[in-house]
């Protein structure tokens, strides 16, 4: 993975300093609550329910066992014991005191990490494929793209104080983990015609209150006018995006509204100012950070481990553990480990300082000190031969991160929400639990296979809901809390691209209707389902109708009843801006 | 002339320019900042009306919102002293690149001045993209916000101070670092 040298260390330590300051003017009165809000919001601290929440970056999801224990001693000493991890490769402590933030940061600093421009309206983290680098199905490994994208970002003078937020997703394999179609911009590396690393360009994705998905506005970028074409499209964005709605001033609204054609235009008129110009990126740093990107010193392994067979043949649970949270890699003899943060009963993402210490050991021991943060919450361990999945498969179970659910109905993506967040609507984790609760038979978890439920608690759709196999949006019904739900969203495009939006199947639903709502929805897949066909492919395939009847139909009466007792009840679906 | 100080390449110094704003009268003498609208409806006179901008000895700079188009100046660019850009909110990011055009795009020399909510913890960015004045905002310490002028001793981009980005430098720096 990258490693600082003297001068990227002298950036974030320059940024603990000025951060420290800035901390300080404001307890002593000479920075009002206005004028410290974007300075505190671009390093990831946000004023919340209990505590001011801090969101450090995670790059592109990569970690050393020596950065997670550093993760878990800020859990300890400044917070409650345990962090969030997020959908956007960030973990989020939920209980630092305002004071202690600049020691926080210097604490990261100490181990190459930051909360640089994790918030506010600049360019956020980089995120990427969990499995860069490592994947079966990759063509390029994105990492030092995604690296030479942080730098590039970080501190950019013109572009700190954009229209709204801004994130960057690249991919660089067949399958998209990175959620590219719903960036403001997505990445993908891909070959050119003449064999040469080059870039498709997307524009214009995103999700929240108007959910798009990205266009392609560059089908093959050559690598090195990769940041003189991102300059393009930011100042492009950044002069004529909307500021005077926030709600409508991300770039996908600014991409609707000129037309694709006319933004490629004005992109493209931008460029040709910019194109060849200092900004050109060279091969030789290319090759610099690449060179932070080879492979570990893998062993020559035979693809088949006679005593990972042997105990898949003995164990049905640690088999169903492989078939679930075990990744296919690109060197024989080696796979993916992912430590499931879906426990029933535990926030999806969460871990607690001892869990994150002991994924360092297991880094350590097993997979080269190195561990992977998905967006959809979990932790990895890239590179354990497959010799040792046994071993760590016990002491994942030991540690309660074992569960055998990557990819299940209950490795639910879910936001923190009203719970902890000051934006929702309504709370998102008591939900999670509830149909993970109600979804405890391992053998109907399996037989329903690939399910993806994401739960956002507001339309900021921090859980994705959109993309959700079953997508539940917290909403705001005269004060109390309801649940929207939408069918047949999908988050990557698995090779077929594919990629689409839920539809909502109607009214919002109360908190404790919500694992039977989703009970009868996949019982109803299950019922219409043709042999091995997926709940995605049931719902493309049959439309919303027999999942409305089955959720709707029952209720009618009990509808009725509310509806004459409150007129305003639940009754009117929130009809997401599609 | 007032007694206004400002920073100006690094520098506090007294302020000797007038700022006009929209609508206000245009002073007899001196150094003064006109709005946009009032520099371009002089531009279009005729070059020997008696319009009292043209006929000024003292020089007259321009001032505009980051959210005007910058390329009105493409063709005049080497005749104007100072253009200044104003900020109406420090939050609004558009001035940012209206400074990077003038400067990169429209090679402009003069003095290019920050207006309006211009605050210390935005100084550093501000210089970066071309900005060498600062009209910090009156209730603030501006001796305090020239300290932001060193926040950080590297940086990663190409901008307007630093046309090289870092990655072509990044090899002579490290044996200095």
């Amino acid at each position: 993975m990258y490693k600082y040298d003297a001068i990227d260390q002298k950036i974030v330590d320059e940024r603990v300093a000025q951060f420290r300051g800035q901390t300080e003017r404001f307890l002593a009165g000479q920075l009002s609550e206005e004028e410290f809000r974007p300075l505190r919001l671009q390093n990831g601290l946000y004023v919340q329910k209990h505590a001011p929440m801090l969101r450090v970056a995670i790059p592109y999801g990569q970690l050393s066992s020596k950065q997670v224990r550093m993760l878990a001693h800020i859990a300890r000493k400044y917070d409650r014991g345990y962090g969030h991890f997020t959908t956007r490769q960030n973990i989020q402590y939920n209980w630092p005191e305002l004071k202690n933030v600049p020691d926080i940061l210097a604490d990261l600093a100490t181990v190459e990490m930051h909360a640089i421009q994790t918030s506010g309206n600049c360019i956020r983290n980089t995120t990427s494929d969990q499995f860069a680098g490592v994947a079966h199905d990759e063509l390029i490994d994105p990492r030092p793209y995604a690296e030479l994208i942080r730098q590039w970002s970080t501190f950019h003078p013109e572009f700190a104080y954009l229209p709204r937020k801004f994130k960057i997703a690249i991919n660089g394999a067949t399958e998209d983990r990175a959620g590219t179609l719903f960036h403001d911009i997505g990445i993908h590396t891909v070959k050119d015609d003449s064999g040469e690393v080059a870039f498709r360009i997307l524009v214009g994705g995103g999700l929240g209150r108007t959910p798009i998905l990205g266009h392609v506005i560059h089908e093959s970028l050559p690598k090195q006018h990769l940041f003189t074409y991102l300059d393009a499209i930011l100042r492009v964005y950044n002069r004529f995006g909307r500021r005077d709605n926030m709600y409508k001033a991300r770039i996908k609204i600014l991409v609707k509204e000129l037309g694709l054609e006319k933004f490629r235009a004005e992109v493209e008129a931008e460029w040709a100012h910019l194109k060849d110009g200092p900004s050109t990126l060279t091969q030789a740093e290319i090759d610099r950070v690449a060179e932070h990107f080879v492979d570990p010193a893998y062993e020559s392994l035979p693809a088949v481990d006679a005593d990972f067979e042997h105990h898949l043949l003995e164990s049905k649970a640690f088999a169903r553990w492989v078939e679930r949270n075990v990744f296919g890699h690109k060197k024989s003899g080696y796979a993916a480990v992912t430590l499931s943060l879906k426990k029933t009963g535990v926030a999806p993402g969460d871990a607690t300082d001892t869990q994150l210490d002991a994924v360092a050991d297991l880094a350590d021991t097993f997979s080269f000190g190195e561990i992977r943060v998905s967006h959809e919450q979990n932790l990895i361990l890239a590179d354990v031969k497959k010799h040792d999945l046994f071993a760590v498969w016990q002491r994942a179970k030991n540690l309660g991160f074992a569960t055998p659910n990557i990819g299940l109905l209950t490795d639910i993506i879910s936001c923190p929400g009203g719970d902890f967040c000051s934006l929702a609507n309504a709370k998102s984790i008591p939900i999670a639990e509830a149909i993970q609760r109600r979804f405890d038979d391992l053998d109907y978890l399996f037989d329903i296979g690939d399910l993806a439920i994401n739960i956002s608690g507001c339309m900021n759709a921090c859980g994705h809901h959109h993309v959700g196999h079953i997508g539940i949006l917290g909403v705001d019904k005269h004060g109390a809390e309801f649940y929207q739900v939408t069918i047949g969203g999908n988050q990557g495009f698995n090779g077929k691209n594919d990629a689409a939006l839920g539809k909502v199947i109607g009214p919002s639903f109360a908190q404790d209707e919500m694992a039977d709502v989703v009970e009868k929805l996949i019982k109803t897949y299950v019922s219409l389902r043709h042999q091995d066909e997926l709940f995605l492919d049931t719902a493309k395939r049959v439309g919303l109708d027999p999942f409305k009847a089955s959720v709707y139909d029952r209720n009618v009466d009990k509808d009725a009843a509310k509806n004459a007792a409150k007129p305003s009840g639940h009754a009117e679906a929130e009809v997401a801006n599609v | 002339m007032s007694n206004f100080k400002i920073i100006r390449d690094g520098e506090l110094v007294d302020d000797d320019w007038t700022l006009v704003p929209t609508d206000g009268d245009v002073p007899a003498t001196g150094k003064i900042i006109v709005p946009l609208k009032l520099w371009l409806s002089a531009r279009l006179l005729p070059s020997d009306s008696l319009n009292a901008l043209t006929a000024r000895q003292a020089p007259v700079g321009v001032w505009l919102d980051g959210s005007d188009d910058v390329s009105v100046f493409a063709d005049s660019i080497a005749t104007i002293p100072l253009i200044a850009i104003n900020f109406p909110k420090f939050t609004d990011g558009r001035g940012y690149s209206a400074a990077t055009l003038l400067r990169s795009r429209y090679s402009f020399k003069g003095e290019l001045r920050a207006i309006g909510d211009v605050l210390r913890d935005q100084l550093f960015y501000l210089q970066r993209v071309g900005f060498n004045a600062f009209a910090v905002r009156a209730d603030k310490d501006i001796a305090d916000a020239l300290n932001a002028l060193k926040d950080f001793s590297e940086t990663y981009q190409a901008s307007t101070i630093d046309p090289i980005p870092l990655f072509r430098r990044r090899t002579a720096l490290f044996a200095e670092v």
